[in-house]
This record gives C-alpha cells, sequence and structure tokens, in this order.
C-alpha cells in the first residue's frame, strides 16, 4: 500500500512537471516575452537590459526551475492585456467557477444515479427506454447549445430567470459566494442545469450498464435465491458493488466540468476562470494560458490520485492484488 | 480532407470484385441494419447532410457569401410560415440579409469537413502509433502509451482549445484568419489520438501473438509490411465504431471552439460560427438566426451518434 501511494505520487509529479514544461514552453517561445511587454519605441539596449532583468538569458534549464519554483508558489507573471498579476485574476474569478462545478456536480449525481439504477433495474419498461432515447439526445447536445435554448426559454420568453452573471454575491473574506442572496442563487440556476446535464446522462448510462452487468453475476442470483427482499438485493448487493466505476468516472469528470465550464461561462458571461481563460486565448494572453493550464493540470492529477487511492476504500480486493504484485521484485 | 471519407462508415469487405455486393448484403451487419428503423432513418440523414455538403453550390437557394447575391434590404425577414416572412426565404435571413438556409447548407459544409478531416487525422495518428506500440514494445511503448494516459486525464476540448491559443500566439492575426480551419483540424485531430491508440495497441498485442502473424515473420517480410497488410486490417473493427462516434464528438468540438470565438472564422462560417453570431441576436426577438443552426448542428450530431451506438452495439457481440 504505501509502495503503491509513493509510486502514484511520483507519477502524478512527473505529469505536473510535463504540463509545467508545456504551459513554460508557450511562454518561452510563443511570441517573445519582451516584445510584449514593452512599446515598438523602446530601444534595443532596453530590450536587453529587460531581457537580462527577466533572467531571459540564463541556460534553459535554470530558467525552467525558476519557472517551476514560482508556479510552485502560485506565481505566473503580468497578464499581457490586463497588465495585473495572474493569481490575482485567478483567484478573483476561482470562487464562481467552484461555486457552479460544485452545484453541477451534486445535480448531476443527484439525478443520474437514482435514473441509471431505475432504468438498470426496471430494464425493459417504457419509461427506462425513453430515459434512454432522451439521454442520446442529452449526448448529442452541444452544452452551449442546451444554454442558448435554455435561455430563450426562460429568460427571453418567460423571463424567469436572469441570462447572465452571478447576480449578488457576498464577500467571505477572499471567497465570493452567490449561495446566500435570493438573485445569486436565482442566477445559478440555469448555468449549473446547462452544465450537469451532459455528465447526468453519462452517469446514468454508466449506472445502468453496470447495474445490468452486475444483475447477471451468480452472487446476485444467490442473494435472491436466499429469499432477501428486492430491494435488500438492488441496493445493498448491486447498486454497491457498480459504485467502483462510478466513483471513477464522476471523480474525473470533476475535472471535466471544469474544463466544460468554460463554455458554459462564455453562453451566460459566468464571470469565473473559464470566461478569463477563453479571452486570454483570443487575445494570445500567455500567461493566463499557461496559468489556467497548469491549474487544471493540477486539479485532474490532484483528482485522479485520490480516486485511485479511494478505490482501496471502496474495493478490498484491489488492496490484495496491488500489496502482493508490489511486493513482488521488478 | 475530402468526402471520401464517408465510404469508411460503410462496411467494406475486402475487395474482392466477385460478389462484393452480394457479400454486403449478406453480412450480419445489413442483417442488423435492415432491422432496425430508427438506424435506417439516421443513415439516412446522416447520408443527406454528406449529399448537402458535397452539393451545396447547387443546391443552396443563394451563395451567402456572394455580397452580389444579397440584398440588405431583406435582413432579418422572419422564415416563410411567420408573419413578416417572405415565401423566398424558408428559414429567414440574418442581419446581412443572407438565406439561413443558404449559410446551413454551407455551414454543415464547413463542420463536415472539419469534422471528417479530424477524425481522419486522430484515426490515422493513433492507429500508427498504435500498432507499433503493440507490434514494437519496450521503451516505445511505454512513451507512447503513457502520453497517451496523461492526454486522457485532460478533456479533448481544453486539448484543443490550448493547441489553438498556441497557434494564435505564435502567428501574425492575417496568417492565423488564412489557415485556421487547418489549426482547428489539427488541434482536434490532435486531441483525440490516444482512443485510437489504446484500443489498436490492444488488439495488436492480441493479433501479434497469433500463428498467421509468426508465420509471416518467419518467411522473413518486414515488421512494417507486417504491421500494414497483416495486422491492420484485423483491428480495423473497433477503429470503426471509435471514428463514427469521434466524428460526432469532432463536430461538436469544431461547433464549440467556433462557438466560442476560436475555431473557424466568419468569413466562412460553420455551423458553430453561425450558431455564435446568431446568438448576439436572440434577445432583440430574431431567434431564427440562431435556433435553426443549433437544430441543424443536434440532427446532424444525434444521427452520427446513433449510428455509432448501433455500430458498436452489431459489431460487439457479447452485448446482443
Amino acid at each position: 500500500m504505501v509502495s503503491y501511494v509513493i509510486r502514484r505520487l511520483f507519477q502524478a509529479i512527473l505529469v505536473m512537471l510535463v504540463v509545467a514544461f508545456v504551459s513554460f514552453s508557450m511562454f518561452t517561445y510563443a511570441g517573445d516575452p519582451v516584445n510584449n511587454m514593452v512599446g515598438q519605441e523602446a530601444s534595443r539596449a532596453d530590450r536587453e537590459a529587460l531581457r537580462e532583468r527577466l533572467g531571459l538569458n540564463d541556460p534553459f534549464v535554470v530558467q525552467f526551475g525558476r519557472f517551476v519554483g514560482r508556479a510552485v508558489q502560485g506565481e505566473f507573471g503580468i497578464s499581457y492585456q490586463l497588465q495585473r498579476p495572474v493569481e490575482d485574476l485567478i483567484s478573483e474569478r476561482m470562487p464562481a467557477t467552484l461555486e457552479l462545478v460544485f452545484v453541477s456536480a451534486v445535480l448531476a449525481l443527484a439525478t443520474g444515479i437514482p435514473l441509471g439504477v431505475y432504468c438498470g433495474i426496471h430494464r425493459h419498461s417504457w419509461v427506462s427506454r425513453v430515459l434512454l432515447t432522451v439521454s442520446l439526445i442529452g449526448v448529442s447536445l452541444p452544452t452551449f447549445v442546451i444554454g442558448i435554448f435554455l435561455i430563450y426559454l426562460f429568460a427571453v420568453h418567460l423571463g424567469w430567470l436572469p441570462s447572465f452573471g452571478r447576480g449578488e454575491t457576498v464577500r467571505l473574506g477572499w471567497w465570493s459566494t452567490g449561495f446566500l442572496t435570493p438573485s445569486g442563487l436565482l442566477a445559478l440556476i440555469m448555468p449549473s442545469i446547462t452544465l450537469s446535464l451532459f455528465q447526468t446522462t453519462l452517469i446514468m448510462r454508466l449506472v445502468r450498464a453496470e447495474m445490468l452487468e452486475v444483475m447477471r453475476t451468480d452472487y446476485i442470483k444467490f442473494a435472491r435465491a436466499r429469499g432477501l427482499s428486492d430491494r435488500a438485493v438492488n441496493f445493498g448487493h448491486a447498486l454497491k458493488n457498480t459504485l467502483v466505476p462510478v466513483i471513477t468516472i464522476a471523480g474525473l469528470n470533476i475535472g471535466a466540468l471544469i474544463a466544460f465550464s468554460i463554455i458554459t461561462e462564455t453562453v451566460f458571461q459566468w464571470p469565473g476562470m473559464g470566461l478569463l481563460f477563453i479571452q486570454a486565448v483570443s487575445f494570445a494572453d500567455v500567461p493566463i494560458m499557461s496559468a489556467y493550464l497548469v491549474m487544471v493540470a493540477f486539479v485532474f492529477v490532484t483528482i485522479n490520485l485520490i480516486v485511485d487511492l479511494l478505490y482501496y476504500a471502496v474495493d478490498p480486493r484491489l488492496s490484495v492484488d496491488k500489496g502482493a504484485a508490489a511486493g513482488r521484485p521488478g | 480532407m475530402s468526402y471520401d471519407a464517408p465510404s469508411a462508415l460503410a462496411p467494406s469487405p475486402p475487395a474482392r470484385v466477385p460478389g462484393l455486393l452480394a457479400r454486403v448484403f449478406d453480412s450480419d451487419l445489413w442483417f442488423s441494419f435492415t432491422r432496425s428503423p430508427v438506424v435506417i432513418v439516421a443513415a439516412l440523414v446522416t447520408a443527406l447532410y454528406v449529399l448537402a455538403a458535397v452539393f451545396a453550390p447547387w443546391i443552396a437557394p443563394q451563395n451567402p457569401f456572394d455580397p452580389a447575391e444579397l440584398s440588405l434590404i431583406d435582413s432579418f425577414t422572419a422564415p416563410a410560415w411567420t408573419a413578416g416572412g417572405m415565401p423566398e426565404y424558408l428559414l429567414g435571413t440574418d442581419d446581412q440579409g443572407r438565406d439561413i438556409l443558404s449559410t446551413l447548407i454551407y455551414g454543415a459544409r464547413i463542420s463536415l469537413l472539419v469534422g471528417f478531416a479530424a477524425v481522419l487525422f486522430s484515426a490515422t495518428l493513433g492507429i500508427l502509433l498504435g500498432v507499433t506500440a503493440g507490434y514494437v514494445g519496450g521503451g516505445f511503448e511505454s512513451i507512447v502509451m503513457r502520453t497517451a494516459d496523461v492526454q486522457l486525464t485532460v478533456p479533448g476540448i481544453l486539448v484543443a482549445l490550448m493547441i489553438d491559443g498556441v497557434a494564435r500566439t505564435t502567428m501574425p492575426r492575417e496568417l492565423h484568419d488564412q489557415i485556421a480551419i487547418y489549426v482547428v483540424i489539427f488541434a482536434i485531430g490532435v486531441s483525440d489520438w490516444p482512443q485510437y491508440a489504446r484500443v489498436t495497441r490492444g488488439a495488436t498485442m492480441v493479433e501479434k501473438g497469433k500463428e498467421y502473424v509468426q508465420a509471416a515473420r518467419v518467411i522473413g517480410i518486414h515488421p512494417a509490411l507486417i504491421m500494414l497488410r497483416h495486422i491492420l486490417p484485423n483491428v480495423m473493427g473497433p477503429v470503426l465504431v471509435l471514428a463514427t462516434i469521434g466524428l460526432a464528438l469532432a463536430i461538436i468540438a469544431e461547433a464549440t471552439l467556433s462557438f466560442l470565438g476560436v475555431g473557424v472564422p466568419p468569413t466562412t462560417p460553420s455551423l458553430g460560427t453561425l450558431i455564435r453570431v446568431g446568438n448576439n441576436f436572440l434577445f432583440s426577438g430574431e431567434w431564427w438566426i440562431t435556433f435553426f443552426p443549433c437544430l441543424a448542428l443536434v440532427f446532424l450530431v444525434l444521427s452520427v451518434n446513433l449510428l455509432g451506438d448501433w455500430l458498436r452495439d452489431a459489431l460487439n457481440p457479447r452485448l446482443r
């Protein structure tokens, strides 16, 4: 177990280094940083001085080391376009994105799992057929199309919900939350539904498939033969064993939610990191782009790590197998 | 980069001249195809899109990119069946007086072109790396597969956005606008290769141990030839499924990039660009400018997805 954790940690650090390298190369080779910082009229000597001061004349390895060192402390330089430290911009925008992602994840799990269980148990009922068809349509609907339809229906046509922004927010220290005001909660409804719909269909289909798989196994038949109630068999035996892949996918998809929040935030003009990032991409604002890349990769790697370690908690077979495998030389 | 890619979607047995059609009609795949009406409809819709895209200049009522054919007086015309509609503009017009139906047909053309090209690109790259990794093994294999693992942890759309962003920073704006469509194809293609690499590597490792490969080895055929002529045809089944689903994903990815304003430029709009542009008029009541491109996109993706789902079930006997 310990050696497995150490090996996974080592892997995670390696992945982060690779991502940091990519993002550093973007910094260094995508356009001349000096040109981006000074105007046209700067003299050659000025440029050279700035170059020396920024350490751009140092060997590659030294520069990369410095980049990693500063990234670890959360420093990513100054945004070209907004002329402010990137870490400030990101920490300003982070609460908006995280609240949106949190609500969407809860929504997706709270609707996806029950629907999936229902479709798995009542395989041939017409309700599950309808749900499956609807879920295929859900997979085929791009996120932004869902958002546009919702906006047209509930904001333009009916005028019930705000179509953009977060509403009023309350500051708790550096964190600004929309959970505490009525307008903030109203503003959350459409973006979180938009963001969670795809995940809901995904989780529903996954739970259904896993339930069907488990239902065929001998121990379920045996549990039924023992005369256990349907409830005990379905939820105590079957659902419990479908949860390993569900935890994996749901965990990994928190990362996907953060990535897809870029789209949702654009549709609803939600002032989060995604909107910041997409503006950075269209203005070629490299410091923000590379900071976002590193940060999202960090979230992904952390979630991956947690999911892998959670396996042990959920599936006792793994700790035996992996423990034996790790004990073997080679 | 051409429209011959659809043939990859149809079941294509090895080309033996006698009885090729007979073999197609005799296959399990054809049997299951004729038995599912939903799939037939999906195939027809997809075929319709492809035909409309290929023959766009002859089908579309007007050429929406020829300023001589546009009249600004007709801009913001509502669809023909609503109040204020004109019969010559079935689905209405946009802010520049372009016929929506025509922009849809031309837009689907760009969307499909990018989709097919991106799938072709990522499938080629993934198969090449996957088969080689599976066959050669060793250090090459672990480098390729670890790279794939790392990339798979990040959603494709993010990888595509990053590639597009880097292209934007490294190129001057005019140049980038000119080659934007190739950048998008490259970005989407690169973002999806690990799927193909994983599947073909697994299949290659199975095939590698079989007798026909060993026999080919023994008589001294070059490894590259073994991979190309002997292993490749036997690992194409799952690739077909991946490619079909990948086409739907690529079309969505392109539409998403264009919607975010970092994809295909407005001078050659795809469905995503049209939705982005139309979205600006949603609040002023001109709903049709964005609604019909949305609908066209959803129908296209849905039918390709249905085809992919069917293909996966039909080629996987375990699920029957």
